[in-house]
């Protein structure tokens, strides 16, 4: 991934910095290590579940389900990479479940008219949701939790106004390029999941290589910072809230394309998994650090435990959200142990 | 802003090996000029009609005690407050800022006092931010941004990794970095706000050289501090502001320290007759002969070193000491609330462990703290409430409440503190500033202290109120209680004291008693003695520790 890239360097020994005035409190190894585990952490939990897994369940490790897996993942990754970009800024965004389930509600009606319509009619309602957030949230001042939260029960509220309370339901017509766009495959591996890599890629490049990035780990970091220094504060918040809904939407678009139909019960507890997988990839819940390719591992993560849990067959596949919840407050205690260090400035 | 191409320099080398007056307008233009400025928050003026130009090439100070205006000043002039009467001119232009972002691509550069970077971040990320070196792509290019960095805090005299994040460094280290930002944006004008109070020796000696080789670039540096000793070596040009008025602008050199500090403190040389118009009694209290409390040998890093004191039943003893000497610090210290590295405190005999406030009040001490509405009052609760939260556990039994005790209580003090209130149970945050602070008095009179410990008890109430609380204070010493009075009037400390010991940088810098609790006295300690001390060298005065 691109963006680990200046990450992993920083962990590197510094060269020039060993004659530095002050060393840092604690041993140089720890907390290279700290930083390691807070980067890389997810990632090589993620590689031990897969191989313990591919040795103990044969069903396991084959190819189909890789495909299975990554496919289910792919729609939550799109819906977290926003999240990511929110959490960073130290905001929240709750409303991503709900402009999912609008998104792909949309996406199906829509898709009576092509391929077109089909995607920019969620884009445009669910990037003009993110901007209300954004809008109430940067320059009206209102805390995201709130606001958000009740942008979550209006989108769920126009779905449902626009579904007759469910009981109409879009399809997709079948054939068409957008059904193609859900269920279509290259080389193995569904659309979904190429779109889903190529965002991750973007996102990637965005938050690490571009002046918006810089400003929402500042803004996240020391807003008061961020502002005394110049930085266009309000207006990364703005953007970044867009930038989730229109992504929520998006996903939801995709999801409803696999499905061919615009399912109105999907979407439901959407944004704690993303916030789940958000957290486990090692961002710091409360801004300032993060990185989108450990969401990428947090999502899989995810994934693979409720794949694996489907595997055993025998136990309740309930248990799925007791072994996400186990992982969540592991990860957030360690977080807590590593952040203390920072607190003390 | 620079623009993205544009190559910051190392302040030492680049701009400097640029023809002189080229770019450094002539020495003595106005670069930045306030004109009539006023600013104006719900309850208080805090510049009122404030004039002063900054002159390019000068490092001019700006010195005041608290709530003089500085801070607004700033500001104001870095486009955080926008003025609600006067302008603001930059070479000759009027301007107005909106933002600080439009301040700074104006060229006005600002160290805050809190190291305003993103801890998180790295140090070229923080340096670079908002301003961040461009590939042909349009994407970041770290490399080109940790060589500048390099070499720009190579120019400190800083060794240090830009990839490390910001956090990892010391303070003083994170200071450097803040002052690298703020300079290399091409600034004409920089704005320093105490940036020496959390530097080493070895950092204040890089950062002067700093302002030198800035100076010689024709930039001018607007210094804060309250550290004399900096100031006379290097500023040009200081001026007071007082109470939100600007009071004097003129040249350092040949500024006796004394004149400096009387006009910051408000007070002209003649002696102030001991008696005067506060209501805090001139007479000798009867002071017993061994002390209610010691301490020794306080120490606290960066703030209080090797602080010993005694204080008397009987006597109110006078803290006395410029803003940031370390007056509040000691009192906090007494009362537990401010850690220790070393020091003893001993109360009637007894040494006090480490416990902290709690610890402090059992043994009998009590702080008023300066900070009235953030600290003391609870001003959601009734009088009632506010007065008896910190007897609650003598007033309970088994945890539970007498009320009969409680009215008994409260009763007896807003009688003789004469507290104004409807009644008991009406709501402290409607009372006035004035009776709110009797009612944090009586707070700590019903634990029947030994020790009281009142730092600014009279600041921001009104004349009468004032006057009432000093009464009450000559009473309380007059019973036998050891006082101990914080204070930035100096004519409630002269009035009000027995013995005044004066803080300075956080020693002690002299005791005043008897005869010579005087303001002239007081003010040749504040000032460090010297007369005339532009050009000597300061390191000379420092107390030897």
């Amino acid at each position: 991934m691109n963006e680990t890239t200046p990450a992993a360097v920083a962990q590197a020994p510094a060269p020039s910095g060993e004659g530095a005035p002050r060393p840092a409190a604690g041993s140089g190894a720890a907390r290279r290590l700290a930083g390691l585990l807070q980067r890389q952490g997810v990632l090589a939990v993620l590689l031990t579940v897969v191989i313990v897994a591919s040795f103990v369940y044969p069903t396991f490790a084959t190819l189909d389900n890789a495909r299975g897996v990554t496919v289910q993942a792919s729609f939550l990754a799109v819906v977290a990479l926003g999240m990511t970009l929110v959490v960073i800024s130290g905001g929240i965004d709750l409303s991503v479940g709900s402009v999912f389930a609008l998104g792909g509600v949309l996406a199906a009606w829509a898709s009576q008219w092509g391929l077109l319509p089909a995607l920019l009619v969620p884009l445009a309602v669910c990037g003009a949701i993110g901007l209300l957030n954004g809008f109430l949230i940067a320059r009206a001042g209102m805390a995201p939790f709130i606001v958000t939260l009740a942008t979550l029960l209006a989108a769920r509220g126009m779905l449902l106004a626009f579904t007759d309370e469910g009981a109409t339901t879009y399809l997709v017509p079948k054939g068409s390029a957008f059904a193609e766009l859900g269920q279509g495959s290259v080389g193995g591996f569904g659309h979904p999941v190429l779109v889903a890599l190529a965002l991750f890629g973007a996102g990637g490049l965005l938050l690490q290589r571009t002046s918006f990035g810089q400003t929402l780990f500042a803004v996240g970091g020391s807003s008061d910072a961020a502002t005394l220094m110049g930085l266009p504060v309000a207006r990364t918040k703005l953007l970044v809230y867009t930038l989730s809904g229109l992504l929520a939407g998006l996903a939801g678009a995709l999801n409803a394309a696999r499905l061919s139909s615009g399912v109105t019960i999907v979407g439901v507890g959407m944004e704690l998994d993303a916030i789940s997988a958000v957290v486990i990839g090692g961002t710091l819940l409360v801004g300032g650090a993060g990185s989108v390719g450990g969401t990428l591992w947090g999502v899989l993560l995810l994934a693979v435990i409720q794949n694996l849990i489907n595997q055993i067959g025998s136990l309740n596949s309930s248990y799925q959200s007791v072994v996400s919840g186990g992982f969540l407050i592991v990860v957030v205690v360690a977080q807590r142990f590593l952040a203390r260090g920072r607190r003390t400035t | 802003m620079a623009p993205s191409e544009a190559v910051p320099h190392a302040p030492a080398q680049g701009r400097t090996a640029r023809p002189e007056g080229v770019t450094a307008p002539p020495t003595g233009d106005a670069v930045l000029e306030a004109r009539s400025v006023s600013k104006r928050f719900p309850g208080v003026v805090a510049l009122d009609d404030v004039s002063f130009a900054l002159r390019a090439g000068e490092t001019h100070a700006l010195v005041g005690e608290n709530g003089a205006g500085k801070s607004t000043l700033i500001k104001t002039l870095t486009g955080v407050h926008r003025p609600d009467g006067g302008e603001l001119r930059l070479a000759g232009r009027p301007v107005s800022f909106a933002r600080p972002a439009e301040a700074q691509r104006a060229g006005i550069s600002t160290i805050h006092q809190e190291v305003n970077l993103v801890p998180l971040m790295s140090v070229a990320r923080n340096v670079f931010l908002g301003r961040e070196p461009r590939n042909r792509l349009g994407l970041i290019d770290f490399a080109r941004m940790h060589r500048e960095t390099t070499e720009l805090l190579d120019g400190f005299g800083l060794r240090v990794d830009p990839r490390k994040p910001l956090h990892t460094l010391g303070i003083g280290t994170r200071q450097m970095v803040a002052l690298a930002r703020a300079v290399s944006v091409d600034a004409q004008v920089v704005i320093m706000d105490e940036p020496t109070s959390s530097l080493e020796p070895r950092e204040v000696e890089t950062l002067f050289r700093v302002i030198g080789s800035l100076r010689g670039q024709g930039v001018a540096v607007l210094y804060v501090s309250h550290r004399m000793d900096e100031l006379y070596r290097i500023c040009d040009r200081v001026t007071v502001l007082r109470d939100g008025r600007h009071i004097h602008t003129g040249d350092l050199a040949g500024l006796a320290r004394t004149r400096l500090v009387s006009m910051m403190l408000g007070r002209d040389l003649s002696e102030a007759r001991r008696t005067g118009p506060t209501g805090l009694g001139g007479a000798e209290h009867h002071t017993a002969r061994t002390p209610v409390l010691t301490a020794t040998g306080l120490d606290r890093r960066h703030q209080l070193h090797d602080v010993s004191l005694s204080l008397y039943g009987g006597e109110v003893l006078g803290l006395g000491g410029l803003l940031g000497s370390g007056r509040s610090e000691t009192a906090k210290a007494l009362a537990g609330v401010l850690g220790l590295d070393s020091g003893d405190i001993t109360v009637g005999g007894r040494k006090l462990r480490r416990t902290g406030p709690a610890g402090a009040i059992r043994a009998g001490i009590s702080l008023l703290p300066e900070d009235r509405k953030a600290e003391g009052i609870v001003p959601g609760l009734s009088v009632r409430e506010n007065i008896v939260l910190a007897a609650m556990p003598r007033l309970s039994r088994f945890g539970v409440v007498s009320r009969r005790k409680q009215d008994r209580v409260v009763d007896i003090f807003m009688r003789r503190l004469r507290i104004k209130a409807a009644s008991p149970e009406q709501k402290v945050g409607e009372l006035s500033g004035g009776n709110q602070q009797k009612v944090l008095l009586a707070r700590w009179l019903c634990l029947e202290p030994k020790v009281l410990l009142l730092d600014e008890p009279t600041r921001g109430i009104d004349v009468g109120a004032k006057a009432e609380v000093q009464g009450l204070i000559d009473e309380l010493a007059r019973e036998g209680l050891a006082v101990l009075l914080i204070s930035s009037d100096i004519e409630e400390l002269i009035e009000g004291a027995d013995r005044i010991v004066v803080l300075r940088g956080g020693s002690v810098a002299g005791e005043l008693a008897g005869d010579t609790v005087t303001e002239s006295h007081l003010l040749d300690v504040l000032a460090d003695h010297s007369p005339v001390p532009a050009g000597t060298d300061p390191a000379a005065q420092e107390d030897p520790r």
